[in-house]
């Protein structure tokens, strides 16, 4: 079985607003996202200017007229590439393949295309205003690095003196940190401002040369949506179940309990069948409390809110039949619901292997691979199984998809049985 | 003794100091933990009992006033109740060495058990809930019988069980350091514990001690 996200163009970068640029200041900081941002904004105006000269070039063979009107279509095919810097979600084109073989019949497939005439719309805009924007705002984080490294400057470059900057900071040594001071304030409005425009600038891209949204893209958008908001109001309200429980149930059970424990005393001295009988009830509070507590731990671990991923884990493995060797290595708390997606998918694939393949070993290995994380948990018993015939692998499979990361299962029959996760985190 | 509770559940709160009181302590009651701290630093008191999950987030806010208090008032007997049974507190607070005890809530219920774990854990000794202890080993426990260690090296894991460190076992039992490393090394492989299983080994060897020596409750 294979999964993998499929987002269809534009299904994605909503959340990936949200996630980057709400999220903690210093994460986005220290992402990679704002300096992808600002190559895609200072790389604009390249792309214009060869395919301005290259155009150009183009009219002087006056024969060639006809193919000037197909020249956005390599434009947006670099821009649909170059776009993917600063959102990764698949850009793919909208064109389809030509119906005959041949450079005729692609002109002819291409011709006929409501694509090829938005893609030439895009880059005129883009050659002549769009790429020089792009750069113009991108410039500001230049021009703050200028800022910051000015006293440098002015001590690497003798002849280059300029009495003050701006006419506010003098040139001369100590003063001339203060540019540095104040480069430093401004370089995270800089990059916040970078990072929004871009991300505005590549939905607008989007839109554009992805062919807009179809009715199709845009139904199967809504849905990948609204399966996001599904799964979140599932987690919120198992972490309310639990806490519900643990408040109410769990806490009357126990006061009972305890009364009983009271009663038990008194009654020491009481005819043996009321002492039987309490004897009893208590037996029964506890049996219900210890059932409830079970209950709670398998709606939504503890341990795994308020320790992390490593000793939720550990306590699986710890109570599986079998042998198990776990080794994670997570240099942060990945986000909730990758810690949540990983905790179900290590409980379900040892629960498996415990079940029904005869393994004598497992192990799970758990670390940081780029952006994602990555689980991987096998055993040595005799494979075999088959995701179709459970629900549990097919759910992990939802979870995951919704998550934009991908999970293989391979079991083929006598074994070994893999399991590979890939949960993409905004770390 | 005199005692510190915490707890935020009004209805326990009341039925913990009724009973504490009635066993002839002198009972001060809080409900969540800034509360628990600051009366500690006003009663002094001999011992502490606190839950784990408490305002204001309702998190593990009583296990880690129960971690502060110690590093502050080293020995202070601390006994947490609490409705999880996941090991990893019980271990945290045992690997804080001996005067610690991990209870289940429901164990409140027998009374003269409940006071008898609280005088061992105010002298000093170590209290895991076997509820705990018996679902951590319950497969554990075919793979590594206990019965197959040495009795000297299940006197070492006594010891280890006090919350004693190498060199005092050492001491205490008159050999070398390296001795004493290698008996521990053994009890490990023995209890099928490989240095690459996570977190704390000692730990875990101490709670099936625990679980072998006081079955029952």
């Amino acid at each position: 079985m294979e999964t993998t996200s499929g987002p269809p163009g534009a299904a994605r970068d909503g959340t990936a607003d949200r996630r980057t640029l709400a999220g903690d200041p210093l994460r986005f900081l220290a992402s990679p996202l704002p300096w992808r941002a600002l190559g895609f904004l200072l790389t604009g105006w390249l792309v214009a200017l060869m395919w301005t000269v290259a155009t150009l070039a183009l009219l002087l063979v006056p024969a060639l007229g006809l193919v000037l009107l197909l020249g956005g279509v390599p434009l947006a095919a670099v821009e649909r590439r170059r776009l993917r810097w600063v959102d990764p979600a698949p850009a793919p084109s909208p064109h389809a393949p030509p119906v005959r073989p041949g450079p005729w019949g692609w002109a002819g497939t291409r011709f006929r295309e409501r694509a090829t005439w938005r893609e030439l719309g895009y880059a005129l805009c883009f050659a002549l205003a769009l790429a020089w924007a792009d750069a113009l705002v991108g410039l500001l984080v230049p021009c703050v690095l200028y800022l910051l490294g000015f006293p440098l400057l002015t001590v690497a470059l003798p002849e280059f003196q300029p009495d003050r900057l701006f006419g506010l900071i003098p040139a001369a040594h100590p003063e001339a940190f203060l540019a540095t001071a104040l480069g430093l304030a401004l370089l995270p409005f800089a990059l916040y401002l970078v990072t929004a425009y871009a991300l505005w600038r590549v939905r607008l891209t989007r839109f554009v040369l992805l062919g807009g949204e179809a009715g199709a893209d845009r139904r199967v958008r809504e849905l990948s949506l609204s399966r996001e908001r599904i799964m979140d109001a599932m987690d919120a309200q198992r972490l309310r179940i639990e806490r519900d429980l643990h408040d109410g149930a769990q806490q009357r059970l126990t006061g009972l309990i305890l009364s009983l424990g009271v009663a038990r005393l008194e009654l020491a001295e009481a005819p043996e069948p009321a002492r039987i009988a309490v004897d009893e009830a208590y037996r029964q509070a506890r049996t219900a409390l210890s059932e409830l507590r079970e209950l709670v731990h398998g709606i939504h671990p503890q341990v795994l809110t308020n320790r992390g991923l490593a000793p939720a884990v550990a306590e699986l493995a710890d109570r599986c039949p079998v042998p198990v060797d776990v080794a994670i290595h997570l240099p942060d708390r990945p986000p909730e619901p990758v810690e949540a997606a990983a905790w179900f998918i290590t409980a379900e694939a040892l629960t498996n292997a415990a079940k029904h393949s005869g393994a004598t070993r497992a192990w799970i290995r758990c670390h940081r691979q780029g952006p994602s994380l990555l689980l991987e948990i096998g055993d040595d018993g005799t494979g075999g199984a088959d995701p179709a015939r459970g629900t549990g692998l097919l759910g992990l499979a939802d979870r995951v998809s919704v998550l934009h990361g991908r999970i293989e299962f391979d079991s083929p029959a006598g074994g070994p049985t893999l399991l590979r996760a890939e949960l993409p985190c905004d770390w | 003794m005199r005692l510190v509770i915490a707890e935020d559940a009004a209805l326990l709160r009341e039925g913990l100091s009724l009973i504490l009181t009635n066993a002839g302590h002198r009972v001060r009651a809080v409900a969540d933990a800034d509360g628990l701290l600051a009366a500690v630093a006003a009663e002094a008191p001999d011992a502490v009992i606190t839950d784990i999950r408490m305002p204001p987030d309702f998190r593990d806010e009583g296990l880690h006033a129960a971690l502060r208090l110690r590093r502050d008032l080293p020995g202070l007997p601390i006994l947490v109740l609490s409705q999880y049974v996941e090991h990893t507190y019980a271990a945290e607070l045992v690997s804080l060495g001996g005067g610690v005890g991990y209870l289940l809530k429901d164990k409140v219920g027998d009374i003269p058990e409940f006071l008898a774990a609280l005088d061992r854990v105010a002298a000093g000794g170590t209290v895991v809930d076997p509820d705990v202890v018996r679902r951590f080993l319950e497969f554990r426990r075919m793979r590594a019988p206990l019965e197959r260690l040495t009795p000297r090296e299940r006197d070492v894991l006594a010891l280890i069980a006090e919350g004693r460190s190498n060199s005092t076992i050492a001491r205490g039992l008159r050999v070398t350091d390296a001795a004493i490393a290698k008996h521990v090394n053994n009890i490990l492989s023995k209890l099928d514990l490989p240095p690459d299983t996570d977190g704390h080994r000692r730990v875990l060897a101490v709670l099936a001690y625990l679980q072998h020596d006081h079955d029952g409750f």
